[in-house]
């Protein structure tokens, strides 16, 4: 005969992915690169630099050459203002969202850049990275771009 | 034109409804199915046991709700079992398919309809969900910033925020081109008349073959072509100025190789609109082709509708006699990214 059983059974639940993911060869070394303080970018076989690096080829899809270092310095290509930013944004204070072709690089990587206005940091501005004091490999290594004074 | 994108069957959309907001914002997702497939079946005097396939687009996240859409697909009827289908994705995409399937020669008819429960979510953060989660997401830029950016590349490629409010008054968003250039940015360089007006939204549709569709339908809209094509997702990849799967696609479907008389474009932003004009002339677009007539989707912007709601517009105008030969657009992903072109002819 079954025994009457005493209080509410109970059991954990927890919201969670029971899983982990790799970021692949290329990501992860881009992410333990920036941790570093280091940037990469992929060097395609048409010769092409694409920064942040991918690992195929954009245009072709082929595999990419190597990973190779990219200078800390690029150019504004498009940007937008932030006038009022939220919990969401990179910084704090008004900023410009950019798409910023670092020197040598074949494409833009978008990020923020800190400026008192969009008049000071508009489509063609040179601008410099900024590394973020403690980093643990993510994108927010990366605390802001700034314009070269 | 690719032979691949041509209708094999002859192919027409011989019915199409859509949900005004007003209607929409009262009914719960199984009562506007239910409406909207309604009309576009018995209203259109199209037997249901004629419409071998069904196929929807739309999306769980936007009600917060998995499998939300199998729930939905009551308001469909289902107590005859049906064969049917889903995409996740607007209901243009849900055209697609149901183009392809009826090139198989089986069947004479198929549903397609779509839906949107938009009006209760901060959409701009949800549709930058589909951003990729390592070099976009992690900035947290919304959808609305995306388009700013896309906005501030075109400007530097020799666009004009006077052709911005050209559109925002096309659209009905602005009185005046002096009026929208005098509103204060919002996401600069756009302002509040170069959004979209998120709200609630349904469409449905039903393409039929060769002869049944003749019989069901005076003025078929013959389906001649349809392509579609995605960029790559990264945004610094691709020259956000330009609209290269939007042309290309268009290209495909043999845009250019007869005059058109009316193009519906699907562009969630002012700015797009501009940039898949460009696209479409640049892939051959001539003749004395009305822009957007209705006004485009954005007054009523229905995420997973609008779409399919642009092409349905461009079918409408062959079925009331206005147009012999019209373009239909529907673009998904941030800033114009994939994008699908469909050409409908009048045939006597």
């Amino acid at each position: 005969m079954q025994q009457p059983i005493d209080g509410v059974l109970e059991a954990p639940y927890v919201m969670e992915y029971t899983y982990r993911r790799s970021l692949g060869p290329v990501m992860s070394a881009f992410f333990t690169a920036l941790r570093d303080g280091r940037l990469l970018g992929a060097r395609t076989a048409s010769g092409k630099l694409v920064v942040p690096p991918l690992e195929w080829d954009p245009e072709t899809g082929a595999a990419i050459a190597g990973l190779e270092p990219v200078a800390e310095e690029g150019v504004v290509t498009a940007a937008t203002w932030v006038a009022a930013p939220e919990a969401r944004h990179l910084l704090q204070e008004p900023f410009a969202y950019a798409l910023i072709q670092l020197d040598g690089a074949s494409t833009a990587m978008l990020h923020a850049v800190a400026c008192a206005s969009l008049e000071a940091c508009p489509v063609g501005t040179r601008v410099k990275l900024v590394w973020s004091e403690s980093r643990t490999g993510s994108l927010r290594d990366i605390r802001c771009f700034e314009p070269v004074k | 034109m690719s032979t691949y994108n041509t209708s094999r069957e002859e192919i027409a959309i011989v019915s199409f409804v859509e949900l005004t907001p007003a209607e929409a914002s009262q009914l719960d997702e199984i009562e506007t199915i239910q409406t909207i497939v309604s009309r576009a079946t018995d209203g259109a005097g199209i037997a249901r046991d004629r419409i071998g396939f069904t196929v929807s687009g739309s999306c769980d996240m936007l009600v917060g709700r998995p499998f939300s859409w199998i729930m939905a697909m009551d308001g469909a009827g289902v107590s005859k079992p049906i064969e049917e289908s889903h995409v996740e994705m607007d209901g243009a995409w849900a055209l697609y398919e149901a183009w392809v399937r009826l090139q198989h020669g089986d069947i004479d008819a198929a549903l397609i309809y779509s839906f949107g429960a938009n009006a209760a979510e901060d959409l701009m953060q949800v549709l930058a969900l589909q951003l990729d989660p390592y070099y976009l997401a992690p900035t947290g830029i919304n959808a609305a910033e995306v388009a700013a950016l896309q906005a501030s590349a075109m400007l530097a490629g020799g666009a004009t925020e006077r052709q911005f409010a050209e559109v925002a008054v096309r659209a009905g968003l602005a009185v005046s081109v002096e009026a929208a250039l005098a509103e204060p940015y919002t996401n600069r360089p756009l302002r509040a008349s170069d959004l979209p007006r998120f709200s609630d939204g349904a469409v449905a549709m039903v393409i039929a073959r060769g002869d049944y569709a003749r019989s069901v339908c005076a003025r078929p809209a013959w389906i001649q072509s349809m392509a579609h094509i995605a960029d790559s997702h990264s945004l610094g990849v691709r020259d956000l100025s330009k609209a290269p799967s939007l042309e290309k696609a268009a290209r495909l479907a043999g845009v250019g190789e007869k005059p058109t008389d009316l193009v519906e474009v699907h562009a969630p932003f002012g700015p797009q609109e501009v940039l898949a004009i460009e696209a479409l002339r640049a892939a051959g677009l001539h003749g004395t082709a009305a822009l957007n007539p209705s006004g485009g989707t954005r007054a009523a912007q229905s995420v997973m509708v609008a779409g399919l709601a642009a092409i349905g517009r461009a079918a409408s105008a062959i079925h009331r006699g206005e147009a012999s030969r019209t373009v239909g657009h529907a673009s998904s992903g941030p800033a114009l990214q994939h994008n699908l072109i469909a050409v409908l002819e009048e045939r006597s």
